[in-house]
């Protein structure tokens, strides 16, 4: 099945005022599917918006082609796109009433009054502002007001949503409802999301598939599971969630070595050589150090910190190096700072990085 | 706690409430009163009623003393025709170097500003009577024109209603500008996009967005624009000679050479009403614009 959504080899440079130049985009290259939830991830400045505004028709692309449906977009002006955009200030028009604002991609259109309202009404009730109608943006919440260009962006059914870090705005709670709500949303009107954020927690719980990006370029694609577990660089390890890296030599045979000399198992096949093994702080199992399983490392509690279901700890290995981080459920058997633990793994979980970097 | 906030308040507020009342009000309320009474034979005021200020302008003048003459309100239409004639052209001069002075960078933004306001540093009769230069028979205009051949002999451009709104719009394009300006600044550039993205081309976006938000901006500046020049008798003093004759013209003249207070403190009172009802059908017109601009 064709994709969707064709992105290659896009580049866009930026002039910086000092006369420099930033590469915001640097060949790029992502296909995005039909009904597909795709999230594009990265810190600031990492060009995912640029991306995103490529897309919606509001940034040329210096080099490369977005196509979609199979069509090539270079020449089609944004009014023109089977693309619509959810901002990330909303961009509500304050002098209109919430009905017409949802209307309004109707109104241009030339579609007559009573089928805009019958429409309007679809819309709202689908995001579940019914009765609204009458409403200015200013009477809305912020949660209001994100559902309102919601249903202004998806009135004319377009191919593909496109949204820009839409949550930021909301408060914790709110956004993690709201989370829920997108993806029930995105199911329910079937239609491609592209969404932009720096959250990763937001991206793992909405996304099929997460575009982890860094200085314009793609640096990972894949599912949150595989974004999370099989990181291929220590950016996106970095970059999603917590972790321990230790920088290793493998011997490809199932045992990697690091340079204080702890030694881990390793399940995972990679060919021999340096390596960087990532393993996540839940992953990790403590113990008293009396009784440590075999391959433990062994080491002692330098900081616990109690969050009520989970309990953070910094553990020093007694061969040296940087401190593991490890999570444990708050069972009611806490250890205390300076005890000696063991931190037991399972191979299986081992991810392992390949190179020097 | 509250009192001593009040209080301070209060010391606050009442250098200007004082200052506004003794020298706004005060001589609002004379010149009130003064319409209703009889003109002394050489200036000032006889304490008896007298309506007949109002007749004369009305109709309703005896045709003895006091006859009644419609030049007055039509003097006062058209004053109003040139005062909107100005807000218009500084409308359209206006607006759309908003959008472009709104898309500098910071430091050439104040530099505008500055450039903008600059004309208030020279005395404005002054600046009126280089206009005349610039205007007259054998003014600059009518001189190139002259010597390039496209007219055989000088327009009369000086001391025509042409003359008084141009130099209206001359002293008047700062007064328009900043608070067009402001909103225009304001304007959120999403919602244009948003604007764009949802299907809208460049002249709905326009009708349906840009305008309706910049509206209050433009009501502002109208208003701001319109009163002063319905009143002015100082441009059309220097530029207008017999045929731009203003309202504020005839005013003047009443206190200064027919020495008739109370028939000018009538016509000023008959101005001011007017033009306060006009622009208040005009605010409110465009407040409830402000909500349908565009919508069909």
């Amino acid at each position: 099945m064709q994709p969707i959504l064709e992105i290659r080899d896009a580049v866009r440079v930026f002039k910086t005022p000092e006369g420099g130049a930033v590469r915001a985009l640097d060949g790029v290259n992502l296909d995005v599917d039909a009904n597909e939830f795709v999230t594009l991830l990265g810190p600031s400045g990492c060009g995912k918006t640029t991306l995103l505004r490529a897309i919606a028709g509001f940034e040329d692309l210096d080099d490369g082609q977005v196509r979609v449906d199979g069509a090539d977009l270079r020449r089609v002006p944004a009014f023109r796109r089977p693309v619509n955009t959810v901002f990330q200030s909303y961009a509500l028009f304050s002098h209109m009433s919430v009905a017409r604002n949802v209307a309004y991609a109707l109104e241009v259109a030339g579609v007559g009054k009573d089928e805009r309202t019958r429409r309007a009404g679809e819309l709202l009730e689908l995001v579940g502002l019914e009765g609204m109608e009458t409403r200015k943006p200013s009477q809305l919440s912020g949660g209001q007001k994100q559902r309102v260009a919601l249903a202004r962006a998806l009135i004319s059914q377009p191919k593909i949503l496109l949204l820009d870090e839409p949550l930021s705005a909301l408060d914790r709670q709110l956004r993690q409802q709201m989370q829920v709500e997108l993806k029930n949303l995105q199911d329910e009107v079937g239609v491609s999301f592209v969404f932009v954020t720096h959250d990763q927690e937001e991206a793992l719980t909405m996304s099929d598939r997460i575009v982890v990006m860094c200085d314009g370029r793609i640096e990972q694609t894949g599912t949150p599971r595989e974004i999370y577990r099989k990181p291929k660089s220590r950016f996106v390890a970095n970059f999603i969630g917590e972790t321990n890296m230790i920088k290793v030599t493998f011997d490809g045979k199932g045992t990697a070595t690091s340079v204080e000399g702890i030694i881990l198992k390793v399940s995972e096949a990679a060919p021999a050589g340096r390596a960087t093994a990532v393993l996540r702080p839940s992953d990790l199992t403590l113990s008293d150090s009396k009784n440590a399983p075999a391959h433990a490392i062994l080491g002692k509690v330098r900081q616990e910190i109690y969050l009520g279901a989970e309990l953070h700890y910094l553990i020093e290995a007694d061969a040296g190096g940087e401190y593991w981080r490890v999570t444990a459920k708050d069972e009611g058997v806490g250890f205390h700072t300076g005890q000696s633990v063991a931190l037991s793994y399972d191979p299986d979980v081992i991810h392992l990085i390949e190179g020097d970097a | 706690m509250m009192r001593r906030q009040s209080l301070f308040l209060a010391s606050l507020l009442s250098p200007v409430t004082i200052y506004l009342g003794i020298f706004f009000i005060g001589p609002l309320a004379i010149i009130a009163v003064f319409s209703l009474l009889e003109p002394g034979l050489y200036g000032g005021v006889v304490w008896n009623f007298y309506h007949w200020n109002y007749g004369r302008m009305f109709g309703w003048a005896d045709g003895v003393i006091e006859y009644y003459e419609p030049i007055y309100l039509k003097i006062l239409w058209r004053s109003m025709m040139m005062a909107m004639f100005t807000v218009i052209a500084c409308l359209i001069f206006v607006y759309p170097v908003t959008f472009w002075v709104s898309h500098l960078s910071q430091k050439r933004q104040m530099f505008f500003m500055f450039l903008i306001t600059l004309p208030f540093f020279t005395s404005l009769i002054v600046r009126l009577y280089a206009w005349l230069m610039i205007l007259k028979p054998s003014g600059i205009i009518n001189d190139a024109l002259l010597w390039i051949g496209i007219i055989d002999q000088p327009l009369d451009m000086i001391f025509t209603r042409f003359a008084v709104v141009l130099g209206m719009v001359y002293v008047m394009i700062p007064f328009m500008f900043l608070p067009v300006y402001a909103s225009v600044e304001r304007l959120d550039r999403s919602l244009i996009e948003a604007s764009s993205d949802l299907g809208a081309r460049g002249w709905q976006t326009f009708l349906k967005v840009i305008l309706p938000q910049t509206l209050p901006g433009i009501a502002g500046g109208s208003v701001i624009v319109f009163i002063p020049s319905v009143g002015n008798f100082v441009i059309p003093d220097v530029l207008g000679g017999a045929k731009g004759l203003m309202i504020g013209n005839l005013v003047e003249q009443q206190f200064l050479d027919a020495r008739n207070w109370p028939f000018g403190a009538a016509l000023s009172m008959v101005i001011m009403t007017v033009v306060l009802t006009v622009m208040l059908i005009y605010a409110l017109k465009i407040m409830r614009a402000g909500q349908n601009v565009g919508a069909s």
